[in-house]
């Protein structure tokens, strides 16, 4: 199907065959708006009613009226946030993590020069929060709490659920961007005290620009976009027809492949991160290897940079991806790696491979044998490299004043 | 899109008893164009036994509006006139196998053309109860009108106080944003301010332990802390658990000592190390802060 190896499933990942299959038809003969009262509309209402149920299903939400379809994760983060401060007017502040996506962090950013105190949760080394800091900063300043439940470049899992009770108990909203957890790892959201969750589409092998907003019942909501009346008024505009179906389809396909995840992709990834860590020196895994995504890996290859690996992967039809792809285009390492204090010499140098149900044990052995020979490839030209290991004092034999 | 049942269907499609009646002796007139609905209802009453023989209907409204008009004479014909006034809106629903929540005024109108054909009957003028406002809540079509109604005439002042009364915002919770709306206006006319806070929502269930378990362990690390604050002449007692909230007064030379705060945070580590949980220990004054 695919032509390659792709291990860059926390970018985006292929959209399933079934998947665009089932989607297809709402492209042509079932092209109706919902909302119209005809048959053309009637059934695809019906479609977009079943596809709710579908990821009522996956969550675990108690009611399916709190899903709310967006067009993306980032749109689901920007709606429960700012919801969130136009619900609760008297509170001015946030409470998140420096390590969220930029969906979260450069909203919080902007929040911030419009006069809110936004309060950014530290990691240690392997990315854990602190929870006593967090719960000394609960009170009822405190809008909302918005963190992430896996992490995109590391695939460390924060604490949520107990997190999110800590904020009920406090009276403080709380919202997760689960973007890179749902589908991977299991989600019962009636059984928590999340108030508000993000999902992507094309993060579970549905299509691109579709997305979920999960909204418990009774929490307080002011919607981003208003006009017509579609999802109870809650995200006006007409619906994304095909891709809801699609995405209806992919959650229960996740649901179904949910034991996969944590015993086939997770012998896959374990056995990718053992064939490297064997067979090249000087690299590590960053993040919280007990406690992650079964699918990611995310490896520092100390003394040499990430994109001219992925260069050399590419090259040999390897798919993978330094940092997160939203971050490329900046000369800065990825700030997941510098809040966990890794070195600037390692954290240049990180590469994540993220698989899927799609991924085969004989791709695993294929990428275990790519990799030596291309770090020692780029080490060779490396001014932290010397003859067979790296020079003494790195930093202080090499540091080059930038003009 | 609209989730009509079959019976919904039929009544639309193969309306009964449409067109009016002649020789009409009770004649109701409801609705108006403006409201986009409107229904003539005319009864054919046999003046001994007060019995519909005939009934009709002429609606001007959507499909739901003409099956609810439709079901409607098929219900009353054959009742007696006070027979035909305990049929409510809800009877007309369920004759047809239910209506869409946004739907269920059609059948508000159904019932109370025929009190209007009843009152024309017996010579009296019917006079519309309830101005109609704008559909608030759709799950249970509670509209404005009654909400604000409801409001004043109850001194309500929550989202959760609207929806005991009214049954407004117990579904979906779409239009609490609305019921929000209601409660701001109104109160702003009492010279109140709506206050969102409302009741505290209920903490998950715990994992592990059970409730009594859990309290059992807390009060048994407060016991485990005690001698050492009685050592110097303070103490310290549980008030409260709330959640992960764990209130508690600090008594005798705890009361305005300088390392209280400290003392807290020591207790907290402690209840939190026994309970295997994080939870969070507040002085009992921010539990009265909070009521």
């Amino acid at each position: 199907m695919t032509q390659g190896i792709y291990l860059d499933n926390n970018a985006t990942t292929m959209v399933s065959p079934e998947v665009v299959e089932a989607m297809l038809p709402f492209f042509t003969e079932q092209f109706g708006n919902p909302s119209s009262l005809h048959q053309f509309g009637n059934r695809v209402g019906q479609a977009i009613k079943r596809a709710r149920q579908q990821v009522q299903a996956l969550l675990g939400a108690e009611h399916e009226s709190e899903i709310v379809f967006t067009s993306c994760g980032t749109e689901s983060d920007a709606t429960a946030i700012l919801s969130a401060l136009r619900a609760q007017p008297e509170r001015k502040e946030i409470i998140t993590t420096v390590v969220e996506h930029p969906a979260v962090l450069a909203l919080c950013e902007h929040l911030e020069k419009e006069g809110y105190k936004v309060h950014y949760l530290k990691v240690d080394g392997r990315g854990r929060l602190n929870i006593r800091e967090y719960m000394d900063l609960l009170s009822d300043r405190v809008a909302i709490c918005s963190v992430m439940w896996a992490n995109n470049e590391s695939g460390t899992l924060f604490p949520v659920e107990e997190m999110a009770e800590l904020a009920r108990s406090a009276g403080v909203m709380f919202h997760t961007d689960a973007v890179q957890a749902v589908g991977k790892v299991p989600i019962d959201l009636k059984e928590t005290c999340i108030d508000m969750l993000s999902l992507s589409g094309h993060k579970l092998h549905a299509p691109k620009g579709i997305g979920v907003l999960y909204l418990r019942r009774n929490t307080r909501f002011r919607p981003l976009l208003r006009g017509g009346h579609q999802e109870r008024g809650r995200r006006a505009g007409t619906e994304n027809t095909a891709s809801i179906v699609a995405l209806g389809k992919a959650c229960e396909l996740a649901l179904a492949h949910m034991d996969e995840e944590k015993t086939r992709v997770r012998r896959m990834r374990d056995r990718l991160e053992h064939g490297i860590l064997e067979a090249v020196p000087h690299c590590f895994v960053t993040g919280d290897p007990g406690n992650r995504l079964p699918n990611t890996c995310n490896i520092a290859f100390e003394y040499i940079e990430g994109e001219a690996i992925l260069l050399l992967l590419n090259k040999q039809g390897i798919a993978a991806s330094s940092g997160s792809a939203c971050t490329s285009g900046s000369l800065e390492p990825s700030h997941v790696m510098r809040a966990m204090g890794i070195p600037f010499t390692a954290a240049h140098g990180t590469v994540r491979f993220s698989f899927s149900r799609y991924n085969t044990a004989d791709e695993v052995e294929q990428v275990i044998r790519a990799v030596p020979p291309i770090v020692a490839q780029l080490r060779k030209l490396s001014p932290y490299w010397g003859e067979g290991g790296p020079v003494a004092d790195p930093d202080r034999a090499f540091a080059p004043a930038y003009a | 899109m609209w989730d009509y049942s079959e019976k919904v269907q039929d009544h639309f499609f193969s309306p009964r008893n449409a067109g009016a009646v002649a020789g009409a002796n009770a004649v109701g007139d409801v609705g108006s164009l403006s409201c986009g609905d409107a229904l003539r209802l005319s009864l054919k009453v046999d003046p001994e036994t007060e019995t519909i023989l005939e009934a009709g209907f002429q609606t001007f409204g959507c499909g739901s509006a003409i099956a609810s008009s439709s079901a409607l004479t098929e219900i009353i014909k054959g009742m007696t006139l006070d027979q035909a006034l305990k049929v409510s809106n809800q009877d007309i629903a369920d004759y047809l196998d239910g209506l869409p929540p946004e739907k269920m005024h059609c059948s508000v109108m159904g019932r109370e053309a025929l009190q209007a054909a009843v009152a024309n009957y017996r010579g009296q003028v019917w006079k519309d109860d309830h101005a109609e406002g704008a559909l608030v809540c759709k799950c249970f079509a509670v509209d404005a009108v009654l909400i604000e109604e409801t409001i004043r005439a109850n001194g309500l002042s929550t989202v959760e106080e609207v929806t005991n009364y009214t049954k407004a915002g117990g579904g979906c919770s779409a239009c609490h944003e609305g019921v929000e709306e209601i409660l701001t206006r109104v109160l702003k006319e009492q010279g109140r301010t709506f206050d969102p806070a409302g009741a505290a929502r209920a903490p998950a269930k715990g994992k592990g332990f059970s409730n009594l378990q859990r309290i059992r362990r807390i009060e048994g690390a407060i016991e485990a802390i005690r001698p050492n604050l009685q050592r110097d002449r303070g103490d310290v007692e549980l008030v409260e658990i709330d959640g992960k909230n764990v209130y508690v007064n600090m008594t005798g030379a705890c009361v305005g000592c300088q390392m209280a705060a400290t003392t807290l945070d020591g207790i907290q580590q402690k209840i939190v190390e026994d309970l295997g949980e994080f939870v969070r220990v507040l002085p009992a004054s921010a539990l009265q802060a909070r009521a």
